[in-house]
């Protein structure tokens, strides 16, 4: 248990930064968090050998995916109110804080999937191996998903209504 | 030289540093010999740089207490105390939401302890059906795990029955404590969210037969039955008539050949 505190302690600020980034709400992310550290006490002796990081990153995906489901299901959204992101870029210098929130809005309008791998990699410093490990995905499928982001974010025209995004990127 | 030739995976991973030293001088000199690609590769590490700002935040904030590790090691040592006081509690009420089981047959073994088995089968659905947070341990996605698992701790192999004809996705599954040692726990639900709890385990007589009998205790309700000295026991809140097609195809299933 020790090896645990030791091994763990210091990657979930990390993984409360994946779970906001995700959830865009404070509250529930941090409960992800809990039920991801939980679940990672329970199951330490199960895990296999590599990477502890992506091992917890891959808990804390498959939690967000299932509320993601279940939110669906109930056919409510995930808050997209921007309290979440003048919270996290108040802490930014005046200049920064419109190209803060400019990139949170345009990574906002990306589809889940390739949110996901761009925050796993761009800003979790996963290697491309342990990306496709927790998206269960091969890691060409990570490679694809991280150039279209990429692209997607560099063509995003700001104050372009997400409706229209999906209009004029539709068709595939 | 033929150098190898550069390609968009090359430039992400140029842009994510995680080229090897002598590749990334490749790129880098492809890079300088064409500037429109330079010109969108470096736009690519802004964007990355943008991010990591705006999202740095977070992880210089403290830790909020929920999130202590420390406790919730700690909290997870005594939880399996806080699981015997819900069933002492379920025991003392004697009701619940199970009603119809009286303490008096929570204490006594049947002739061939078929009603303990499907008193265990109640609780375990008492407790856990209406648990949204972690119905099961382990995932049906880990179904291979699982049944190795309970197989090792019932020490008999136990077979995970495929309910999908049924209309039932298997949920995950879980080992429960019974007075009669370890139960193997299935859970299923279907488009509609409801569940379906199957609950087995070793009876004390090992070549134990029995016919499938129906089962009721307040809106729960089910069959129970025992096949070659294993107890089998599905229970729902279904009509009788609904779960009695869904038991027998666990019978098929489970049945020893």
């Amino acid at each position: 248990m020790k090896d645990m505190l030791v091994q763990v302690e210091p990657l979930i600020p990390a993984l409360r930064r994946y779970a906001r980034a995700l959830l865009r709400d404070r509250a529930a992310a941090d409960d992800l968090v809990q039920d991801c550290l939980e679940r990672a006490v329970s199951h330490w002796h199960q895990r296999r050998d590599g990477s502890v990081r992506a091992w917890l990153f891959s808990i804390l995906h498959n939690l967000a995916v299932t509320q993601f489901r279940k939110a669906t299901a109930r056919g409510r959204h995930m808050p997209i109110d921007d309290a979440g992101e003048r919270e996290l870029v108040s802490a930014a210098a005046q200049e920064q804080r419109l190209i803060y929130q400019d990139v949170l809005k345009k990574l906002e309008r990306l589809p889940e999937e390739q949110r996901a791998v761009l925050l796993l990699v761009a800003v979790e410093d996963l290697s491309y191996a342990d990306a496709a490990g927790v998206l269960k995905i091969p890691v060409g499928t990570v490679m694809s998903r991280l150039s279209r982001a990429r692209e997607r974010l560099l063509q995003e025209v700001e104050g372009v209504a997400p409706g229209n995004v999906v209009a004029l990127r539709g068709v595939k | 030289m033929n150098r190898r030739p550069i390609t968009e995976d090359d430039l992400h991973a140029y842009v994510d540093q995680a080229l090897e030293p002598e590749r990334r001088a490749e790129v880098a000199s492809y890079l300088d010999d064409h500037q429109d690609v330079a010109a969108r590769v470096a736009a690519f590490a802004t964007q990355r740089e943008q991010l990591r700002g705006a999202f740095a935040p977070i992880v210089e904030e403290p830790l909020p207490a929920e999130l202590n590790l420390s406790h919730i090691i700690e909290s997870r040592r005594r939880s399996p105390m806080r699981a015997w006081w819900a069933i002492a509690a379920m025991l003392l009420l004697g009701i619940g939401g199970l009603g119809g089981w009286t303490m008096r047959s929570a204490l006594q073994e049947g002739s061939n302890g078929l009603s303990a088995l499907a008193q265990e089968a109640a609780y375990s659905y008492g407790v856990y059906a209406p648990d949204r947070v972690r119905p099961v341990e382990i995932r049906a996605s880990e179904s291979a795990e699982l049944t190795r698992w309970v197989s090792n701790r019932l020490k008999q192999p136990v077979k995970v029955p495929d309910l999908s004809v049924s209309g039932y996705r298997l949920m995950g599954g879980r080992l429960v404590a019974t007075s009669h040692g370890p139960a193997a726990m299935f859970m299923y639900d279907d488009d509609h969210g409801d569940r379906l709890v199957v609950l087995t385990r070793p009876m004390s007589n090992r070549n134990l037969d029995t016919p499938m009998m129906p089962q009721s205790t307040g809106d729960v309700a089910g069959f129970v039955w025992a096949d070659g000295g294993m107890g089998y026991t599905l229970v729902g809140q279904l009509p009788g008539d609904t779960l009695k097609p869904i038991a027998n195809e666990i019978r098929k299933q489970t049945r020893p050949i």
